[in-house]
C-alpha cells in the first residue's frame, strides 16, 4: 500500500529542499548570532608598525581610503575607533614610516583618509589597514584594488570584542 | 644572394620572432611606470627575474643543439653556464625581494602568501634548482643517463609552467601582450625541445 506521509515524492521534494537550503546559506550558524566578525587577512599584517600617529593625511594624498567599522553581532557603527593603513604609493615603499598613518571612525563609524596613489607592488596593487586598540580583537586586512587605476579603496571593519 | 632553404627560412622566422618577444618584453619593463616608485633593490629584483625568464628561452635550445652557429658539444656549454645564470638571477630575483620587504617574501616561501603568483613562483624555484641539484650530483648519486634526463627535463618544465603562471598573473613591469608573447616562446621552445629530444632518443 501507498504510504501517505513519506512517499517518493516527498523525500525527493525534502532533499531539494535540504541541497536549496545549504547552498543558498538560509541557514549559516555563524551568523545566526548577526553579523560575523571580519577575519584578518592573509599578509595583512605585512611591513606593519604599531603605534603609526594620527594624521591629517598620509603624505601629499590624491587617493582616498574609506571605510566603516561595526560590531560584531548587532552591527553597531562604532565611533572613535583608530584605524591604521599603509601601502605602497607613489611617494614611498610600505615598510617606509612615512607611508604609515592613523585616523579615528566619525559619529557614523566611518572614516576616510587622503593618502598618494596605491600602485602594484609585489604583484598587486592593495593596501593595508589595522585595528589594533585592544577593546575589540586585532584585525588586519589587505584589500586588493580592483585595478591598479582605481583612485579609491574601501573597507568594511566588523570588530568582536577582545 | 645565397638562396635560403624552406627549412633555413622557417627557423629565421622563428628566431626573428623569439627575439622580437624578448626585446618587447624588455623595452617595456624598462619602460614601465612601476619603476620609478622602486627603490634600486627592488629594481633588481625586477629585472633579475625577467632575466631568468629570458634565458629560460635560450635553455632547452641549447641543450637540444638548436642554438645556430654552435656545434652540439659548445651548445651544451652554453647551456651549463646559462643554467648557472638563471640559477643565480632567481637567487638575486628573491634575494633582493627579501630586503624590499622580508614578511612577503618568508609568506611565500611557507606557500601562505596571499597571492597565487608567489605559490608558483616559489614552486618554479625549487624546480630550477632541483634541475640544477640534480645535475651537480648526477655522478655522485650515479645516476644512469637516462634517470637523470628524464629527471631534469620533468623538474624544469615544473619551472616553466610555475614561471609562466607567476608572470601571467602578476601585475608587474611587463605590459600585458608582450607578457603573453613571452610567455608563448618560453612555452614552445621547451615543447619543440621535447619533441626534438624524443625523435633523437
Amino acid at each position: 500500500m501507498k504510504n501517505p506521509v513519506l512517499s517518493r515524492r516527498h523525500m525527493l521534494a525534502a532533499a531539494g529542499g535540504i541541497v536549496v537550503a545549504s547552498s543558498s546559506r538560509l541557514t549559516v550558524p555563524a551568523q545566526a548570532a548577526g553579523l560575523a566578525p571580519t577575519r584578518t587577512m592573509r599578509g595583512g599584517a605585512n611591513n606593519y608598525r604599531p603605534g603609526a600617529p594620527i594624521v591629517d593625511r598620509i603624505g601629499g594624498g590624491g587617493f582616498t581610503m574609506t571605510g566603516r567599522v561595526r560590531r560584531a553581532g548587532d552591527g553597531m557603527l562604532l565611533s572613535g575607533q583608530r584605524i591604521q593603513m599603509w601601502a605602497h604609493t607613489t611617494e614611498g615603499h610600505e615598510r617606509d614610516a612615512d607611508s604609515h598613518g592613523a585616523t579615528l571612525t566619525d559619529a557614523n563609524g566611518e572614516f576616510t583618509m587622503d593618502m598618494p596613489q596605491i600602485v602594484p607592488a609585489f604583484g598587486q596593487a592593495h593596501g593595508h589597514l589595522a585595528y589594533d586598540s585592544g577593546e575589540f580583537k586585532t584585525v588586519f586586512l589587505r584589500p586588493v584594488m580592483a585595478s591598479s587605476r582605481d583612485t579609491s579603496l574601501h573597507v568594511e571593519f566588523v570588530l568582536e570584542p577582545a | 644572394m645565397r638562396q635560403l632553404t624552406a627549412y633555413q627560412t622557417f627557423r629565421l622566422v622563428i628566431w626573428m620572432a623569439i627575439a622580437s618577444a624578448i626585446a618587447f618584453a624588455l623595452m617595456t619593463s624598462a619602460r614601465s611606470p612601476l619603476l620609478q616608485w622602486r627603490d634600486p633593490i627592488y629594481q633588481l629584483a625586477s629585472f633579475a627575474g625577467i632575466g631568468a625568464l629570458v634565458l629560460m628561452i635560450f635553455q632547452p635550445l641549447s641543450a637540444v643543439g638548436f642554438v645556430p652557429g654552435f656545434s652540439q658539444r659548445a651548445g651544451r656549454r652554453i647551456h651549463f653556464f646559462l643554467g648557472v645564470a638563471v640559477v643565480a638571477l632567481v637567487i638575486v630575483h628573491v634575494g633582493a625581494l627579501w630586503v624590499t620587504s622580508p614578511p612577503d617574501v618568508i609568506d611565500a616561501l611557507l606557500f601562505v602568501s596571499p597571492t597565487q603568483f608567489s605559490i608558483w613562483g616559489v614552486g618554479a624555484m625549487w624546480a630550477i634548482f632541483g634541475a640544477a641539484l640534480v645535475t651537480i650530483l648526477r655522478r655522485s648519486l650515479s645516476f644512469r643517463y637516462r634517470t637523470w634526463s628524464r629527471l631534469h627535463v620533468a623538474l624544469v618544465s615544473v619551472a616553466v609552467a610555475g614561471t609562466v603562471v607567476h608572470i601571467a598573473l602578476i601585475d608587474g613591469l611587463i605590459e600585458t601582450v608582450a607578457k603573453i608573447a613571452i610567455c608563448v616562446v618560453v612555452v614552445g621552445t621547451l615543447l619543440v625541445s621535447l619533441v626534438r629530444r624524443r625523435r633523437r632518443t
